[in-house]
């Protein structure tokens, strides 16, 4: 059907009306929910969730054992997550947007799997690292752990996994910086253990905060 | 592409139109009535954006959008992003009263077609 047909004419009598009418409204509501989901991503949200992320890389690469280097991403990633989440809201209450009957639904559904992966494996790591060890708790330094420092590339490439899979619906600056997450992560997996807070400064610190800067000019904060 | 529940036989007499409601031919356009939905439902939005969300080329856009800015339902501002020209586009409130009037139109063709 050509894209410029109206949704209901009166010269189209095989088609009931109310079926047109019908097919009017489902329209109407899957081009909001599609918009919407096209442009409920918090730009400041994202730089915010940057400024935290190169804040915890500075004082996570001066932590002396794997316990704390983990408690202080940890905690990071609360704080990400309840920054992005919060601005999220915000930015879909100013809009107007429903968030959990639509684009907030697909967003979550398509980054929350990945995330989880993340979260599952760092506790199946971590808890391989304190058996190997025979410590109640990984007290030697990251770049000397058995598996651990594996575990920055593997968040980068998790994390964006998940934003691309999330922002197959979003503006396009989403999924090229999930695209970017894996490169990063890559790299990261790659590169020698003591370059572990870096790569996560420059994912989750630099990534963000470009790209947040980039969809607040072009998308609105 | 014609679909095949279109095609009417010209043997076949076309059954007479049934009545509806009256209708803003502004907004009764598939092309506008995604704009106006899309702008609606998203705020302030770039031509780019736009464009791919609804999957128009950019000349079947611009021109519905000048029709809905004509008619008072968008505005259209034209701005500089560093070096880049960005088109955005925002619903009016008569855009929304539109869109909403149409969304009670529809409702009603509902009602009177199921009595």
């Amino acid at each position: 059907m050509p894209a410029d047909r109206p949704a209901l004419r009166r010269t189209e009598p095989p088609i009931a009306p109310d079926a047109a009418a019908h097919a009017s409204l489902r329209y109407i509501r899957d081009t909001m929910a599609r918009t919407a989901t096209f442009t409920a991503v918090p730009g400041y949200g994202g730089v915010a969730m940057g400024a935290t992320a190169v804040a915890a890389a500075v004082w996570a690469a001066r932590q002396p054992t794997v316990s704390g280097w983990l408690s202080v991403w940890s905690a990071e990633a609360l704080v990400g997550a309840t920054v992005g989440a919060l601005t999220l809201v915000r930015k879909a209450r100013t809009n107007g947007v429903p968030l959990l009957s639509g684009p907030g639904r697909t967003f979550l559904l398509g980054l929350l799997p990945a995330l989880l992966v993340g979260v599952a494996l760092t506790l199946a790591v971590y808890a391989a690292e304190v058996v190997q060890t025979g410590q109640t708790y990984a007290v030697q330094g990251v770049s000397r752990s058995l598996t651990l420092h594996l575990l920055p590339g593997l968040w980068l490439m998790l994390y964006g996994a998940g934003v691309v899979s999330a922002g197959m619906f979003s503006v396009r600056l989403v999924p090229a910086m999930g695209g970017l997450f894996l490169l990063v992560g890559a790299l990261a997996l790659a590169a020698p253990a003591r370059f572990a807070d870096v790569s996560l400064g420059v994912g989750f610190g630099g990534l963000h905060v470009v790209f947040g800067v980039l969809i607040a000019r072009r998308h609105g904060g | 592409m014609a679909r095949p529940t279109d095609r009417v036989s010209p043997r076949t007499p076309a059954r007479p139109a049934p009545a509806v409601p009256d209708l803003d031919a502004v907004v009764h356009q598939r092309v506008r009535l995604g704009i106006l939905s899309a702008l609606v439902a998203g705020g302030a939005t770039s031509f780019t954006d736009l464009r791919t969300v609804l999957s128009l080329t950019d000349g079947n856009l611009s021109v519905h959008a000048r029709k809905l800015e004509e008619a008072g339902y968008i505005t259209v501002r034209k701005r500089f992003a560093g070096r880049v020209p960005l088109t955005e586009f925002e619903a009016t409130d008569a855009g929304r009263a539109a869109l909403h009037g149409y969304l009670d139109a529809m409702e009603a063709v509902i009602r009177v077609a199921r009595g």
